[in-house]
């Protein structure tokens, strides 16, 4: 069943094409990570599926809904995370979640004893009377998520959520991400952590310039795109051209970054061998997201 | 075009919940500038000023200064308070991704500002009867009145509020419209006292009904005069809410 479904969605600022035609459909249960660079269209497109942006034309259905005439009922099971930091600041932490718990409507005493819960869950409890701004940047971010919890959301739309975590924050947010998809959470989130989209997600959708360019889960777009493994050569400068035309007398898949090369649908060691001298070193790895991601949405330098 | 819903209450108790968390900061200066004007108007000025329209200086200011301090009370509201929080603390952004919309926020902001009005407007209303100004129990219509007032100066604020790119651009509106407003609306000095034009033009400020609603029910002397006065205010108030509730949709829902 689809939780999150787009229909030629796209978003437009004046000229600028932000999202640019994407039909995505979020299957009930799953964790789906977008990734892209830097202007994307990510946030331009979690915006629209929150009600927060009317998208420039397309459609979409969210738990069900078509979220154009029934946004407030969509809105009631959504639990959202945004990028940019939006504590009330002028109320102090706990309070924070019990406003927010009101905007859905919770009783009073109920709401006090979920943000008591929801707080320690976040291990801010001793930060219970602090006001926002005498909280860390971490800290806030996990009241944030925390925040976006309070309503026991359906879906969760998760904008760069660990971003600024340190190591044990962050593993703790993967936990209680894991913890909410066992109990039927269907999560959405995007993500310039790789590791973070390998580990958590079950599918993962590369964005660029407002388009879905490959969407799988991260082993099968590792596969895909670049194989399981992966070599790196450097070469000297001189020998450059030299072997890049052996490369490609080869039929090798293969992707020049300055002085390094890397090689990818690598199998076997062989081809390597006829190389010979010309090679500084030679590094053999696994292919990673962080790969296939490099090479669909360019490096800031490719020859 | 589409309305508020009755979920405007959280953002109203939001925003309660503020105030009276701040109230150190907050309620000393709703109650200490109204007396200070008054005491300075009514009995420092007054005693050069003497009688009008057959009243002492202080009672015929008092009306005025309840209606004055009505808007000023919504307007700062609505236009700093409303600016912080949609523009430099995002608090909207965060709301609209609940059940509320954006609707619901805007209402539950001028509602606010008004009841920002009623709460001065009650206050110096008692210090007035505390000090025998009062004179007819048609005065507790005041409140009404200042709650109305509210909403009006409240939704002329927020829709400017929508409308502006910086805080600074607020300093205008008080130079250049509340301010004059204060000034030309009938509170210090009747209104046939101004030149002829001056006093055409200030019934287009809207505060110029206001002042005489309160002066007429202060002293208990209702005529259907106050009929239009009271159907121009909630005219104003009716276009100035619904104006506002598509400028901040148009300004927030991008
Ligand atoms: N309100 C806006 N007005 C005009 N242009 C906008 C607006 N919001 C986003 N854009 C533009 O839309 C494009 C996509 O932005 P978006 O915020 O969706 O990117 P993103 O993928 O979330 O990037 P990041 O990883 O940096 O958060 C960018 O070119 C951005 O400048
Ligand atoms: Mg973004």
């Amino acid at each position: 069943m689809s939780i999150i479904k787009t229909n030629n969605l796209t978003k437009k600022f004046r000229e600028l094409v932000a999202v640019d035609d994407v039909n995505l459909e979020v299957i009930s249960g799953e964790c789906f990570g977008l990734l892209g660079p830097n202007g994307a269209g990510k946030t331009s497109l979690l915006r629209m599926i929150v009600a927060a942006s009317p998208p420039t034309s397309g459609d979409i259905w969210v738990l069900g809904h078509n979220l154009r005439t029934d946004s407030r009922q969509v809105k009631a099971n959504l639990g959202v995370v945004p990028q940019l930091d939006n504590l009330d600041e002028d109320l102090t932490v706990i309070q924070n979640l019990v406003t927010f718990a009101r905007y859905f409507d919770l009783p009073k005493e109920e709401a006090k004893q979920r943000s008591r819960e929801i707080l320690s869950l976040f291990e801010l409890e001793n930060k219970h009377d602090s006001r926002i701004n005498e909280l860390s940047g971490g800290m806030k971010r996990r009241l944030l998520i925390a925040r976006g919890m309070i309503n026991q959301p359906r879906l969760l739309i998760l904008d760069e959520p660990t971003i600024g975590l340190d190591p044990q924050a962050k593993h703790l947010v993967w936990r209680k991400l894991a913890e909410l998809k066992s109990q039927g959470v269907t999560q959405l989130l995007c993500t310039h952590n790789m590791e973070e989209a390998a580990d958590i997600c079950d599918r993962v959708a590369i964005m660029n310039l407002g388009k879905i360019l490959s969407l799988d889960t991260p082993q099968k777009l590792v596969i895909r795109h670049v194989g399981k493994t992966v070599y790196v050569i450097e070469v000297t400068s001189e020998e450059k051209n030299n072997v890049k035309e052996k490369l490609k007398n080869l039929g090798l898949d293969f992707e020049v970054v300055d002085n390094r090369i890397h090689l990818f649908h690598i199998d076997s060691d062989v081809v390597i061998k006829d190389l010979g001298t010309s090679l500084i070193s030679l590094q053999r790895r696994p292919g990673t997201l962080e790969d296939v991601f490099l090479r669909l949405t360019g490096r800031t330098l490719i020859e | 075009m589409k309305s508020f819903s009755w979920r405007f209450i959280r953002v109203w108790q939001r925003n309660r919940d503020v105030f009276f968390r701040l109230w150190r900061s907050e309620i000393p200066v709703m109650v200490a500038e109204p007396i200070i004007i008054l005491l300075a108007m009514g009995l420092g000025l007054g005693t050069y000023v003497g009688v009008v329209n057959g009243q002492s200086y202080i009672e015929f200011v008092t009306p005025g200064v309840i209606a004055g301090y009505a808007m000023f009370s919504a307007s700062f509201e609505c236009t700093y308070g409303t600016f912080i929080r949609m523009e430099h603390q995002r608090t909207y952004d965060a709301i609209i991704v609940t059940p509320l919309n954006i609707e619901d926020v805007t209402a539950g902001e001028i509602f606010w500002g008004a009841t920002r009005s009623l709460l001065t407007g009650s206050f110096i209303l008692a210090v007035a009867a505390a000090f025998q100004l009062v004179h007819s129990p048609w005065a507790l219509l005041i409140l009404p009145v200042s709650f109305l007032t509210g909403i009006m100066f409240a939704a002329i604020a927020v829709l400017y509020s929508s409308l502006v790119p910086s805080i600074y651009s607020f300093n205008y509106y008080f130079s250049l419209f509340i301010t004059p407003v204060f000034f030309f609306s009938g509170v210090f000095f009747p209104l046939s006292s101004f030149p002829e034009i001056i006093q055409k033009l200030s019934w287009i400020a809207p505060l110029t009904p206001v002042v005489q609603l309160n002066r007429a029910l202060i002293s208990g002397t209702l005529t259907t005069d106050l009929l239009p006065a009271l159907a121009y205010i909630t005219g104003l108030a009716f276009v100035f809410f619904a104006i506002s509730l598509r400028t901040m949709r148009r300004r927030l829902i991008v």
